[in-house]
């Protein structure tokens, strides 16, 4: 009975806190200015993007060797684009009123995936650069 | 007997600690969150221990057993310390630290007693029923504090992105690890067990290595874009 008790409620607050850190992961990207390089790359024209783009840029970000410390945020994000996009169709079928905050959420998630694809971008351009100036 | 499975994810985690506690000391970060670098050096310590048993007495040896169940139960205690030095940092401009300290061990002290004072009323008087016992009630008062915290960093608008990572990264861990001692109190003998607990054991480790790679300590966001909002 305790053991059912604190189960569920441990699940509740894991899902508080998992929105949470997840939010806070977007809303630290949100203070990167994506270059005009990575807004051409990623189809973006402002500083939003469509959630629908997630997977695109997820696919885009798996070609580019890694840059270190960013895997995780992506994993974490990526484990919360899924869980929003689970809970759209409920969404539509129980609370219509909170469909467009799912989406601006899927949104979130897919700057986040540009951002860390425009760092990566960046990362490998200065790799390459660092190389040709040692074989010059 | 462990499997090459077992192993594979053993040394993962002991990798992600030590990568968790490079980064840590590049950046510093041990002046302000001394007890982070204490509880990251207490799982190294305990990881290393239990391999040693392992290798001196076997895996099915009672020497592993108690081990392993004290050695989790010491770092739980350790994530308490952590979660007081996230609390002091929290409260810092208030100066009621002491008395966050004070309150926090009567929990831990009120927590122990209370599942001694469970197990020791029930049919089976196991040492590690005991244990997985004490194990789910500290995570869950780690759950309830977490939450306290959070919601007084929500009311005093708090903006420091470092603090509320770790606050955040905290409150993730405690939660699953409440629901998982919970759920591994209703269902014991299930192998699963062996492989969950040392893979989310990497959660802190991991967020925390992040936090200190990319967050800078000036760093600042809005509360505001962090809450759900309740609509």
């Amino acid at each position: 009975m305790m053991a059912g008790m604190i189960f569920v409620i441990s699940i509740l607050t894991l899902l508080q806190f998992f929105v949470s850190y997840s939010r806070s992961l977007i809303a630290e990207s949100r203070g990167h200015e994506l270059s005009e390089e990575a807004c051409e790359i990623c189809g973006l024209t402002a500083r939003t993007a469509a959630g629908d783009q997630f997977r695109r840029l997820s696919e885009l970000i798996a070609l580019c060797p890694e840059s270190g410390g960013n895997g995780n945020k992506l994993m974490v994000v990526s484990a919360y684009f899924h869980l929003l996009g689970f809970l759209r169709p409920l969404s539509e079928w129980t609370i219509p009123s909170a469909t467009a905050w799912i989406e601006a959420e899927r949104g979130g998630c897919a700057y986040l995936a540009a951002v860390v694809l425009d760092r990566r971008i960046a990362y490998n351009r200065m790799i390459v650069a660092r190389q040709a100036s040692h074989s010059i | 007997m462990l499997g090459p499975v077992n192993y594979s994810i053993w040394l993962a985690v002991i990798l992600v600690e030590l990568f968790s506690l490079v980064c840590l000391l590049r950046r510093r970060g041990y002046s302000q969150h001394f007890t982070l670098l204490l509880y990251l050096c207490s799982c190294l310590a305990s990881d290393i221990g239990n391999f040693s048993i392992i290798k001196t007495s076997g895996y099915d040896s009672n020497a592993y057993f108690y081990f392993y169940f004290y050695a989790k139960s010491m770092l739980t205690i350790c994530l308490y310390f952590v979660l007081m030095n996230l609390y002091s940092h929290v409260f810092s401009e208030m100066g009621v630290g002491k008395y966050i300290r004070a309150a926090a061990m009567l929990l831990l002290a009120g927590t122990a007693g209370i599942s001694y004072y469970m197990v020791a009323t029930s049919a089976n008087r196991f040492i590690t029923h005991f244990v997985v016992e004490l194990g789910q009630n500290l995570y869950f008062v780690g759950v309830v504090l977490t939450y306290l915290l959070w919601g007084a960093m929500a009311k005093l608008r708090e903006n420091r992105t470092r603090l509320m990572q770790l606050v955040l990264s905290m409150g993730v861990y405690v939660s699953l690890s409440a629901g998982s001692y919970a759920l591994n109190n209703l269902y014991p003998n299930h192998g699963f067990w062996q492989y969950y607990f040392p893979i989310t054991s990497m959660w802190l480790p991991l967020s925390w290595a992040y936090t200190f790679l990319r967050v800078p300590d000036d760093a600042r966001i809005a509360t505001a874009r962090v809450l759900v909002p309740n609509r």
